[in-house]
């Protein structure tokens, strides 16, 4: 722990950032690869905040939570690509705009 | 025969329910003496019944079964006979029979041969209950009973639609009279605890004295149904358009049976009316008033069905004027001799629409005299009993009418003079039907003349409007006696002679051409007074614009469903809601997404600012 102090402060900051980042890709990509990339940009934005945190109060739960989202991580990028190739194969295109069909 | 007299209806019933329902696989000649002979072993009963009851005297009283028992309300199937009702049978059954005869030739080419005598065999049987009746409640059941049957039989010819207006129509306007008749049996019962007719007087004399208001609204009540089956004032507009049906039709049912039942209802429970005195004035009152417009109208018909329609309500408007002023065997009396020359004159008529092409207009005839002889004889006797010519039947009753409405104090001579207008206008119209049907010049051929099941019951007829006169109506038991006194002779003789005036003078304007009254009618006055009076004193019309056309309007109005608009309000407010939230269902992801971002930002700082910086 020493030689290495970055506040707390500054960490939560850059996850902020990180995660301010990934919800925007989120909006402005049309591309669904693009968005699940963005969506794991937030996943680790969060997880940077647990870890974080655990360091700052000498806990474990904090990687222990980071455990938790990384499989949750792996999972959702499962499940996501599966969808990607659906989306690929109905609409032959990876645009999101595109399967809009779920419309009142 | 007194055990038996529950035949006498039930035969014509069976035949009846017969012909409905195996009328299909009958041959027509079958079928034609199926229907005569039902009616005519009825006659022939009752005939027997009639020469018994002459010998004994005897009043039949014949219980069969209780029609139903509720809390002390107990109406029987039971038949109560007397004179009264012996008149009345031997009119149903006895005209009864020769118009089926009649009908037999008549509707001879009608491919509803079968549903025809079973609808009219069906409304003998009706009539008969009518008049056989113990109680008001089973009167009641024919008085429906004839009202469908006449319903059934004007809509005969119902591809037409017409016709099946004209049904309509008589069903509807008579119902309405019998709403009150009803209300009126529902008011006796409630004031005097049973609707059996004999009882129900007698009670009713030991409860009420003379002028009491009960008697007189119940009384009223019954007045109401009355007009409306007798076809008078207000509720005659049904009777004129009821000519729809087959003529023979028109005979039985409306000139000679059914249209008399109010008549009859009134001489039937005259122990009430004797309570109140204004109604029996009010009866006169209607029967008078009743008589002349429909003698003014009558004067100006050219369909001849339509003639003898007016000239019904006319006659039955003496009937009234009789029952009004008391002389009750005189209106029973008119009753019968009318039967028989008004059955006769529709017949009459029957056989030249027969015989010429179903030709109604009187002025496309002609000179049927010597080309249909047997019709000619069969119209001058009618017409002359019509008129009330002396020695004629019609004679005889109308004339004990006008003297005994002259007795009347204070009204009677008013009314007595009415009367005789009314003679002498019957008088010119029905010589005005002789004389453009039968002289003048041939402007219409008959195919045929009529053959003997139509010339028969003509003649028999005949004989009967001629000698009617003479028969003594056995009702002196029935009804209370009249003092037998007897006005000044000249009032007789001005009674006898009118009558002749009036043949007098339609032999002038009709036949010589001698009276002109071209000037007379052309002029603006006479020829919108006789477009009046053609318009049956536009009656219809006004009951048109009072009661059909609004109806209409009310009724258009509600088929738009005005108190569903209330919940259709609610349905286009949600409907509306729900459009304006479907909007935002894009199926685009990332507008969700960036409205889930901007509703997030939004909460938080409201909770930031809310909770005061603690957060």
């Amino acid at each position: 722990m020493d030689g290495l102090n970055i506040p707390l402060n500054h960490i939560l900051l850059v996850s902020s950032l990180l995660f301010a980042i990934g919800m925007l890709g989120l909006m402005i990509r049309r591309n669904i690869i693009f968005i699940l990339m963005s969506l794991e940009v937030m996943l680790n934005a969060a997880a940077l905040a647990f870890v974080a945190a655990g360091a700052h109060w000498g806990q474990p739960d904090g990687q222990v939570v980071f455990m938790l989202i990384l499989t949750v991580a792996a999972a959702e990028v499962a499940v996501g690509l599966g969808l990607v190739l659906q989306v690929q194969k109905r609409f032959k295109t990876l645009d999101m705009d595109h399967a809009n069909r779920m419309q009142g | 025969m007194s055990e038996t007299i529950w035949l006498i209806p039930l035969i014509p019933l069976l035949s009846s329910v017969t012909l409905m329902l195996f009328g299909s696989r009958l041959k027509p000649s079958q079928i034609g003496m199926l229907g005569v002979a039902s009616v005519g072993i009825a006659a022939l009963l009752t005939l027997l019944l009639a020469v018994e009851f002459m010998q004994n005297q005897q009043v039949i009283q014949l219980s069969l079964w209780t029609w139903m028992e509720v809390a002390g309300f107990a109406p029987g199937i039971s038949f109560y006979f007397d004179g009264l009702t012996l008149v009345m049978m031997s009119v149903i059954t006895g005209v009864g029979f020769l118009i089926h005869l009649f009908s037999t030739e008549f509707m001879e080419k009608d491919p509803s041969y079968a549903r025809y005598f079973a609808y009219l065999n069906m409304f003998v049987a009706a009539m008969l209950i009518l008049v056989m009746a113990d109680n008001l409640l089973l009167l009641y059941l024919g008085w429906e009973g004839v009202g469908v049957c006449s319903y059934l039989l004007v809509g005969f010819w119902y591809q037409h639609n017409a016709n099946g207006h004209a049904a309509r129509k008589a069903f509807i306007v008579t119902r309405i009279g019998d709403t009150a008749m009803a209300l009126g049996l529902l008011l006796l019962f409630t004031q005097l605890g049973t609707l059996d007719i004999q009882t129900m007087v007698g009670e009713a004399n030991q409860t009420w004295q003379v002028g009491d208001t009960i008697p007189l609204i119940a009384c009223l009540l019954l007045v109401c149904g009355a007009v409306g089956k007798s076809a008078q004032l207000p509720l005659h507009t049904w009777l004129p358009d009821a000519m729809a049906g087959p003529t023979p039709v028109s005979a039985l049912i409306h000139a000679a049976t059914m249209v008399t039942a109010g008549v009859y209802l009134i001489a039937r429970t005259h122990g009430l009316f004797l309570l109140a005195p204004t109604a029996m004035t009010v009866v006169a009152v209607i029967g008078i008033t009743t008589s002349l417009m429909a003698a003014f109208t009558a004067l100006m018909q050219t369909d001849i069905k339509r003639i003898l329609a007016y000239s019904t309500i006319s006659q039955i408007g003496y009937m009234f004027l009789a029952l009004g002023v008391g002389a009750w065997s005189a209106g029973i009396f008119h009753l019968m001799t009318h039967a028989f020359f008004k059955a006769l004159l529709f017949l009459g008529s029957g056989a030249i629409i027969h015989c010429l092409h179903h030709e109604h207009n009187i002025f496309k005839m002609g000179g049927l005299r010597t080309r249909m002889p047997v019709t000619f004889w069969s119209f001058m006797i009618g017409s002359a009993a019509l008129a009330a010519l002396p020695m004629t039947s019609g004679f005889f009753s109308k004339d004990q009418i006008l003297l005994q409405a002259y007795q009347l104090p204070d009204i009677g001579p008013a009314l007595w003079a009415a009367g005789l207008l009314g003679a002498l206008l019957t008088a010119i119209y029905s010589f005005r039907l002789v004389f453009v049907v039968f002289f003048g010049k041939a402007n219409t051929e008959p195919d045929k003349d009529t053959g003997w099941r139509m010339a028969v019951p003509l003649s028999v007829l005949c004989l009967l409007a001629m000698v009617g006169g003479w028969f003594m109506i056995p009702v002196s038991e029935v009804f209370p006696a009249s003092d037998g006194s007897h006005p000044a002779h000249w009032v007789e003789y001005v009674s006898i002679s009118v009558p002749i005036v009036g043949v007098l003078l339609a032999y002038f304007i009709f036949y010589s051409g001698r009276l002109k009254i071209d000037g007379l009618a052309n002029s603006t006055l006479g020829k919108s007074l006789g477009q009046f009076w053609f318009s049956g004193w536009g009656i219809d019309w006004l009951y048109d614009h009072l009661f059909v056309k609004p109806y209409y309007g009310l009724a258009n109005m509600l088929k738009g469903e005005p108190v569903d608009a209330i919940y259709g309000l609610i349905v286009a407010l949600n409907q509306t809601f729900n459009h304006w939230l479907s909007v935002a269902q894009s199926g685009r992801m990332r507008w969700y997404l960036a409205s889930m971002v901007a509703g997030l930002i939004l909460v938080i700082t409201l909770a930031a600012n809310l909770s005061g910086g603690s957060l």
